[in-house]
């Protein structure tokens, strides 16, 4: 069963445009049943939680009330790490204290069960029937990328709220990563945290974060960067620039929405993928890495009608995008 | 009519400061057949033994209920002492009212209300008893040592010196175990080899020892003096007493496989001699890397042999064998750190090796010949990290307790760096220096002054750059992050019990604690005896300890072993089941339960209503039972007794405190 | 002069912050491996293993005033690899909430991106990016801050001027208003 009640999150709506873009596409390949919450409110986010734990866990409680209302029975999947973690830390709370979800209930004046699961897309898209139907859609090859997978840290931290086994090497998105045909790399930076609003509020402090993510992947040999996550994908993909400009560096390592590469070997366009409104150019890379796949196919497609004429052409994979 | 005296002790503050003693002996004078009460500060001591013996003449006593400590404690100190009155060692009961009372209550009133039941039960319990003698046994003068490391390897020869037989039985194919692994022994840096392996030879050569390699303790039973114990010999598929040990075949032999011994650094070949010094040197073929073995290929170490030692189709053995004595010595493991922490690479970097793959790699006959060279580029490393408590002393990670040996191994290492690699720097993180030994303080003290620098924290993380590992820690002195660039790092992990230390602690019926190290029967004063008479322990079986401590304990548990021999018989503990012929039905529930093998159905003339009949009825061995009391419990006509512990006894006790 | 340990106010704070965050202080034998972890404790000047220390000491003044509490970016590397599982990072968000509700603030700019931050949420339901951004660099001063980003986000549609704003927004100002109250979870 692939229906889920979904709550989006601000940042889908504006800074997150190429996320919410290509997760439409996959969605609608694969046939994914998306119900939107309802009238949702922000989660609250690091404000909140950094100001009052009542207002932390309350904002977050009033969504999943109306998703219990809206959509019954359904799980809330989300896309932004910040939200699923204060989704999850609401559930967390409710389901561990009846005294604190009776307490949510008074705040918010709804009735709080607590009882959806709270998934994020990584866990979305490691659910064995989605990824069976990704699998499926694949009609282009990322061969060739060598990606390093950046989970930060609200998807992997705390245990008791993501459930990840492996907080230091999680694999989740490898796996998802590994159906385009791109290859991962091993890194040592998947969970380091990007420093998240501290970008804006503490620069100075923060900026050493991204240089050093940059730098491990790098290191590793990636190509290319792949987050989950609306704010770690802008620190990491808008500030790549600068970070360049201040640390003398020349990283050269595009940064994507997992569900951008998804996309585009599902055939989607630039205009589908979001591929082109990067910050830091990406187009490119991943336009060199399809044509070399393509004209491998070709030639491997001539050198077999050349031993046996009268066997099927392969699949033409450059008309799979329409 | 009987005649009672009740001795109440304070045990210092330990029960009178929770339990008033004055009172329960009040109490007590008040208990039926009680002529005498009293309490005292210490029973145990000399002025309170004195004290006992007066009231036993005095009041003409026949039996005494002692409240005081566990019977664990001071049951047989007190036995001892009626030894030299007119009552029999017998006539005593202990009641708990410091563990089973005083230690767990606080409040007074409720504690004092419960050690009167206590005392009150002890003396319903005495007025039943009857006196009893103990028996005498044969002891087997032969001790079975299990593990053949240096604590095995001690034990064994210092019981074989006292001129008794002994069998050390060891999994791997040679003995030795980790010490002869070592490189250099702190603080005096001997070479390890040097000084263990004429121990290994002497072992070998000991006209009273048996050498069992390959081999497994199977099934235990029995008891002390006379243990009956199954060993397994697993497949060698080389006969021994054929085998030279020229090693031919193991230089034609064409599989190679990872080295136990050079703790993966290096390779041996499947048919193989783990070590140059091994003890026996002969080799044994590795079923799971031989291809003859596998895959019916190959087959070259037979046709090279010169002495047709080789025997594909050799199996494993059991052989069974009476022992007197047994000594568990089966040594530790290091924790499997790659599993722990992954924030430290969780095993993918070659540069990140543990202390003991370091003592192979200093070591002149290790995989670099004694050249400190990274694994991954076989260069000399400049920066070296060492970290201390990989697994100690962390109890969400590993283990919460501290592995006692680390502490000085990292600063030979330390050590061993700066004096082999010129212009080296050696950065130590720990948390504490433990440095209780002998001589340890000022190794620990030369080491700094060698140069090492150490750095108070804990690493949090481990990655690489380029050809560099980036080790992150706290400088928690200067109260700042650090990171060095280190060019090998060192884990000081930590030990481990043996694998299958649970399971062979079950077969003996010892205990061991929540880590499975085994338990010792008194931390200060039995510390080499377990909690069943017979079987003892010595080295890191029992706890993390270096070698002079290891070598320490293998040499008391010897001594512990040779006491034991030195008597032809023991005396056994008159607490004994006894079956009543006249009404056992013979049904036989009570044989098939007994633990020990000590009763059997035998044919029985007895009488029924006057008619003389033969039947069958069950019989305890009284020299093979040890008074467990299964066969008491299970007994559905209610014949068998346990002698100290009847059923109207223990039906006093409840009376006493239920009606 | 000299730091005088033995003070009782300090403590029963340091308990009760504790005893909120389900923690026991006491097991923390200071090994440092949360500052070795942190990814901003080059900018801290109280280490998480100070805090710790502070709170088993009771001495809470020195918490209050660090900046330490605001910059941590509660990524939870710490509490994730305490040898004591000490949740570090909830700790120093109990000590950030008590610090402000003392009128503490050790880094006003974070204090001013949370604020304005809480305050859209109030006023529109859902986070406004670019109000949130104008605001603070207005408010912090720091005018040009990211400013060389924001033609190319709105160029390629990234970020667009028009608002988004939850409809029950009677329901948000009640939950701001409730929770404002104070006191923590129980």
């Amino acid at each position: 069963m692939m229906k889920y009640s979904y709550f989006p999150g601000c940042s889908m709506d504006s800074t997150a445009v190429t996320y919410k873009k290509s997760f439409e596409y996959v969605a609608d390949k694969i046939g994914l049943e998306l119900f939107e919450i309802p009238d949702w409110n922000c989660c609250g986010s690091t404000a909140a939680h950094t100001k009052n734990e009542k207002m932390a866990l309350a904002l977050p409680a009033r969504n999943i009330a109306l998703s219990e209302e809206a959509n019954p029975g359904l799980d809330i999947v989300t896309p932004c790490a910040a939200c699923y973690s204060r989704l999850a830390y609401s559930t967390y709370a409710a389901r561990n204290s009846e005294e604190t979800r009776k307490e949510i209930e008074d705040i918010i004046e709804m009735n709080f069960k607590a009882e959806p699961e709270i998934l994020n897309f990584l866990d979305l898209f490691s659910d064995p029937e989605v990824k069976e139907k990704c699998r499926e859609k694949m009609v282009r090859s990322l061969k060739g990328l060598k990606v390093a997978c950046y989970y930060g840290c609200l998807m992997s931290r705390p245990r008791k709220i993501t459930g990840e086994e492996n907080p230091e090497n999680p694999m989740k998105m490898d796996a998802i990563i590994e159906m385009t045909g791109a290859e991962t790399i091993e890194w040592d930076f998947k969970t380091e945290c990007c420093g998240a609003s501290h970008q804006v509020d503490a620069p100075k402090e923060a900026r050493p974060l991204i240089e050093k993510i940059f730098r491990n992947a790098a290191a590793n040999g990636a190509d290319a960067i792949v987050t989950a996550c609306p704010l770690c994908n802008m620190n990491l993909d808008m500030r790549e620039e600068e970070i360049n400009k201040l640390y003398s560096k020349k990283y050269n390592i595009p940064v994507f929405q997992f569900t951008e590469l998804l996309a585009v070997a599902m055939g989607a366009g630039a205009e589908q993928s979001g591929i082109h409104k990067h910050f830091f150019p990406a187009f490119d890379r991943i336009n060199e890495v399809i044509r070399a796949n393509w004209e491998e196919e070709k030639k491997k497609a001539k050198e077999e009608a050349k031993k046996n004429p009268l066997a099927d052409g392969p699949i033409v994979v450059g008309k799979a995008g329409k | 009519m009987a005649r009672i005296g009740v001795f109440i002790c304070h045990c210092g503050t330990n029960i009178a400061s929770v339990v008033d003693v004055e009172k329960v002996a009040k109490a007590a004078m008040q208990m039926p057949d009680v002529v005498f009460a009293t309490d005292y500060k210490y029973m145990c001591s000399e002025p309170g033994q004195a004290m006992i013996k007066e009231a036993i003449i005095e009041q003409k006593l026949d039996r005494i209920v002692i409240a005081s400590c566990s019977p664990r404690m001071h049951e047989l100190t007190f036995r001892k002492m009626l030894k030299g009155t007119t009552i029999n060692p017998y006539m005593l009961e202990i009641a708990n009212i410091r563990e089973q009372c005083a230690w767990v209550h606080t409040d007074r009133e409720k504690a004092t209300a419960k050690a009167i039941g206590l005392v009150q039960m002890a003396v319903a319990k005495v007025a039943k008893n009857k006196p009893l003698s103990a028996g005498t046994i044969p002891i087997t003068k032969k001790a079975l040592v299990i593990g053949g490391g240096i604590a095995g390897i001690q034990a064994a020869l210092d019981i074989a010196d006292c001129g008794y037989d002994v069998t050390i039985v060891e999994k791997e194919p040679s003995i030795g175990g980790h010490m002869v692994m070592l490189d250099k022994t702190f603080p005096t840096m001997d070479c390890s080899a040097c000084i263990s392996t004429p121990k290994m030879v002497e072992a070998n050569a000991h006209p009273n020892i048996t050498l069992k390699t390959s081999c497994e303790v199977e099934k235990v039973s029995g008891y002390v003096g006379n243990f009956e114990v199954t060993i397994k010999e697993k497949a060698k598929y080389v006969n021994h007493d054929l085998c030279t040990g020229c090693g031919l075949c193991q230089t034609k032999c064409p599989t190679k496989v990872t080295s136990e011994f050079d703790q993966g650094m290096s390779k041996r070949s499947a048919i193989y001699i783990p070590f140059a010094q091994a003890v026996p040197s002969k080799p044994v073929i590795d079923a799971n890397a031989c291809l003859k073995l596998k895959d019916g290929k190959c087959g070259i170490c037979e046709k090279v042999c010169p002495i047709g030692a080789i025997n594909y189709q050799d199996e494993e053995r059991f052989t069974t064998e009476q022992f007197g004595a047994i000594i568990v010595a089966i040594g530790y493991e290091l924790v499997n750190w790659e599993e722990m922490y992954p924030e430290y690479g969780g095993g993918k970097y070659e540069d990140v090796i543990t202390g003991l793959q370091f003592e192979r790699l200093v070591n002149a006959s290790g995989p670099t010949e004694g050249h400190i060279l990274r694994p991954s580029n076989g260069k000399e490393p400049k920066d070296v990290v060492i970290i201390k408590c990989v697994g100690s002393r962390d109890p969400k990670k590993g283990k919460s307790y501290c592995s006692r040996a680390c502490c000085m191994a990292s600063a030979k290492h330390a050590h061993q760096i700066l004096d082999k690699i010129p212009n080296s720097r050696v950065y130590v993180f720990y948390m504490d220096v433990r440095t209780p030994g002998k001589g340890y303080e000022e190794f620990y003290d030369n080491t700094r002054k060698d140069g090492a620098q150490y750095i108070r924290g804990r690493v949090s993380k481990i990655y690489k750059e380029g050809s560099k590992l980036i080790v992150k820690g706290e400088d928690s002195l200067l109260a700042k992050p650090v990171t060095v660039e280190a060019d090998l790092v060192i884990l000081a992990t930590a030990m481990e019990p043996a694998s299958g230390a649970y399971e062979l602690a079950g077969k003996l019926g010892i205990a061991v604690d929540g880590d499975n190290w085994i338990t010792e029967a008194h931390p200060k004063l039995r510390p080499v005896e377990t909690q069943t008479n017979g079987i003892y322990l010595c080295g890191t079986c029992q706890g993390p300890k270096d070698i002079p401590d290891t070598v320490a304990q293998a040499s008391a548990a010897a001594v512990k072993v040779a006491a034991l021999f030195s008597h032809d018989e023991m005396e056994t503990s008159p607490m004994v089941s006894s079956v009543d012929p006249d009404k056992c039905s013979g049904c036989g529930f009570c044989v098939d339960l007994c633990p020990y093998k000590a009763i059997s159905l035998v044919e029985y003339a007895g009488r029924d209503n006057g008619r003389k009949v033969t039947k069958t009825v069950a019989k305890v061995n009284e020299g093979l039972c040890q008074g467990c009391g299964c066969c008491n419990a299970i007994c559905r006509t209610g014949c068998i007794d346990l002698k100290g512990f009847t059923n109207e006894q223990i039906l006093k006790e409840v009376d006493a405190l239920c009606l | 002069m000299d730091k005088i340990l033995n003070r009782e106010e300090g403590r029963l704070l340091a308990e009760r912050i504790a005893k909120e965050a389900g923690v026991n202080v006491r097991e923390c034998y200071q090994c440092g491996k949360c500052s070795a972890g942190c990814p901003m404790a080059d900018s801290f000047d109280l280490m998480p293993r100070q805090v710790i220390h502070c709170l088993q000491l009771g001495d809470m003044e020195e918490i209050f005033k660090s900046k330490s509490i605001w910059l941590c970016a509660s990524c939870h590397t710490c509490s994730e690899r305490c040898p004591h599982e000490i949740d570090v990072a909830t700790l120093m968000e109990k000590c950030r909430i008590e610090a402000q509700a003392k009128g503490y603030c050790g880094q006003e700019d974070v204090k001013l991106f949370n604020d304005i931050f809480t305050e859209t949420i109030r006023y529109f339901g859902k986070s406004q990016e670019v109000i949130l951004e104008g605001a603070y660099n207005v408010a912090s001063g720091h005018l040009v801050q990211d400013m060389e980003n924001v033609p190319k986000m709105l160029k390629k549609g990234i970020l667009r001027p028009e608002m988004n704003t939850v409809r029950d927004k009677d329901a948000i100002k009640k939950i701001m208003e409730k929770t404002e109250e104070g006191g923590a979870v129980k």
